[in-house]
């Protein structure tokens, strides 16, 4: 329970890059780097349009809502949700100022196409989290929209899924409180990362300086 | 490694810079002098005195373009800084080394091994270049030395004993500097080091090189979110960039000295280019500056093989690379930090 210390709070797409890489994530949300390339470019560019907090939409029995800020204080982590969909359903959940009960369905816009790994899985799943925690609710769909293929995949979530980023975020929480950059896992993502000029993976697998001195100083 | 990109020296002393869209403009006399597109360039560098335009100062703040002014005379005057990347568990370790004598001289070691180690290779080089233009039982000695010296260095762990050794390091070096100028010797020789102001065209030369290096290095080190002016070796005196001078210790002689002895062997530049005013004091005019920021910016598009990281960068990334590496070392990821080796 993180309950009363809001500041403290992870940030909740923090556990997509944790899960595309740990040391990605410190690099971040630890030590504050940030290197822009093309694919950051370009997935801002792709948010331009989700994250437009004024745009409230209503399409028949769907409510669209963009930009939402959410958190969960039991996790300890807050964020802001693409879009979320809130659809009319007898068994959804009331909602402020609104007739009738809603369902809500987050959809989170990813560049390029659907990923083998678990990465954008796992922030929809903490969204849908946060989501269920702030309406009370329990959910178990969510979406994630690809920029490549031009449209979104259902993500059924289930307990399993649910657990799993609890564990990710406990990780993370322990990285967090020692200030601790982990060490990376190399190996071909590192080429699609955005920080790689930071990070220096080749660097990681090196021999150590101190042989390197010795052997210069011996020439 | 990240792409180097051009810096943009303007050397006229009445223009003034503004923004438009995307472009830097250059004006004088409300004349448009030049316009440049933004997204090319790393850095501006300004030796004029009419000044920037607010917006282009936030604009290049917000690129992360370094915006650097120098006065007529290349001293460095001042520099934008954007906002801060906020890294302050890489910076407060930075500053619990630095109040730390013990681990400050571990640091500070590596620097100068690498000072020595470069100088000593800028001699051997002209050993096996120039053997029969120089003094080689001499260069041969002053070599020898210098190895011995890095040996001693590498021990040590109190900041005074690496001073000392650093000190009789300069001294070997220095003596046989004079022998590495071939050319126009009547006009350009060295009998030590003067800075305040500069007493002779190479003095005057070396303080210009040496200030561009170290607006390089402090820009480095800033950018991978250290604190420039907290020092290991060069201790905190207000408005002194500390860190960047102890960095700059090991790229003095690859960079700037070997760039010194080019322009003068290859005769980039005369002694007409220089001005000696009443005190002694010597100036460069504004042709020569020209030319050594000319081949200044094209040395740093030069590519080489980085030795530690064996990765082919530009020459202007060094600086860059040395700071990420001392960044990784201070976070713990590296067990020393590796020293730039050039030869």
């Amino acid at each position: 329970m993180w309950d009363d210390n809001e500041e403290d709070f992870l940030m909740l797409s923090g556990i997509q890059h944790f899960n595309f890489c740990r040391r990605q994530w410190a690099l971040i949300h630890i030590e504050q780097q940030w290197e822009e390339n093309v694919r950051t470019v370009e997935g801002a560019h792709l948010h331009r349009k989700a994250d437009q907090p004024m745009l409230r939409e209503k399409r028949g029995d769907k409510l669209i809502v963009r930009a939402l800020p959410v958190q969960s204080r039991r996790l300890g982590i807050s964020g802001i949700c693409d879009v979320v969909e809130f659809v009319r359903d007898s068994s959804g959940v009331p909602l402020a100022g609104e007739e009738g009960l809603y369902v809500p369905y987050p959809v989170e816009y990813k560049r390029g196409k659907p990923k083998r790994n678990d990465s954008d899985r796992s922030q929809l799943v903490a969204q849908l989290m946060c989501l269920e925690e702030m309406l009370m609710c329990e959910l178990k769909v969510g979406y994630l929209y690809y920029d490549e293929i031009k449209h979104r995949v259902e993500v059924p979530v289930s307990e399993a899924d649910k657990a799993k980023v609890k564990q990710s975020l406990e990780e993370m929480r322990h990285y967090y409180e020692r200030n601790h950059t982990p060490r990376a896992k190399t190996g071909p993502h590192c080429q699609s990362c955005s920080l790689n000029v930071v990070c220096l993976p080749e660097m990681l697998e090196r021999k150590s300086v101190s042989s390197f001195i010795e052997s210069r100083l011996s020439e | 490694m990240k792409k180097l990109l051009n810096t943009l020296f303007v050397t006229m002393p009445d223009t003034y810079l503004s923004l438009d869209g995307e472009n830097i403009v250059i004006k004088r006399d409300d004349e448009i002098a030049g316009r440049y597109p933004l997204h090319n360039l790393e850095g501006v560098c300004t030796f004029g005195y009419a000044g920037v335009s607010p917006a282009l100062m936030g604009k290049c703040a917000e690129n992360n373009i370094g915006l650097t002014f120098m006065t007529r005379n290349g001293r460095f005057l001042a520099r934008v800084v954007g906002e801060d990347k906020g890294n302050v568990v890489l910076r407060k370790e930075q500053y619990r080394i630095s109040d730390d004598e013990r681990r400050s001289a571990i640091f500070a070691r590596n620097m100068i091994l690498g000072k020595v180690y470069n100088s000593k290779w800028v001699v051997e080089r002209a050993l096996r270049d120039h053997a029969l233009r120089i003094d080689t039982e001499r260069m041969k000695q002053v070599s020898a030395s210098l190895s011995e010296t890095m040996k001693l260095i590498r021990g040590v762990e109190q900041l005074d004993i690496l001073r000392g050794l650093e000190g009789s390091a300069a001294v070997q070096y220095n003596s046989v500097f004079d022998q590495l100028i071939l050319q126009q010797k009547e006009q350009f020789f060295f009998h030590g080091r003067n800075k305040r102001p500069p007493l002779d065209n190479v003095n005057a030369l070396l303080s210009f090189t040496y200030s561009l290096l170290a607006k390089d290095v402090t820009a480095a080190l800033e950018s991978v979110g250290l604190d420039a002016y907290v020092g290991f070796l060069h201790r905190d005196r207000p408005g002194r960039a500390s860190l960047a001078l102890d960095m700059m210790e090991e790229l003095r002689s690859v960079y700037a000295d070997r760039m010194v002895l080019y322009l003068i062997n290859k005769k980039v530049v005369n002694d007409s280019g220089f001005v000696k005013k009443e005190n002694g004091s010597v100036i460069m005019d504004d042709d020569t500056r020209k030319a050594v920021l000319k081949a200044w910016h094209e040395r740093k598009q030069e590519k080489i093989m980085h030795p530690y990281l064996n990765e082919k960068i530009a020459w202007g990334l060094v600086p860059y690379a040395q700071a990420l590496l001392l960044a990784r070392h201070i976070r713990g990821d590296l067990d020393e930090y590796p020293p730039f080796f050039w030869k």
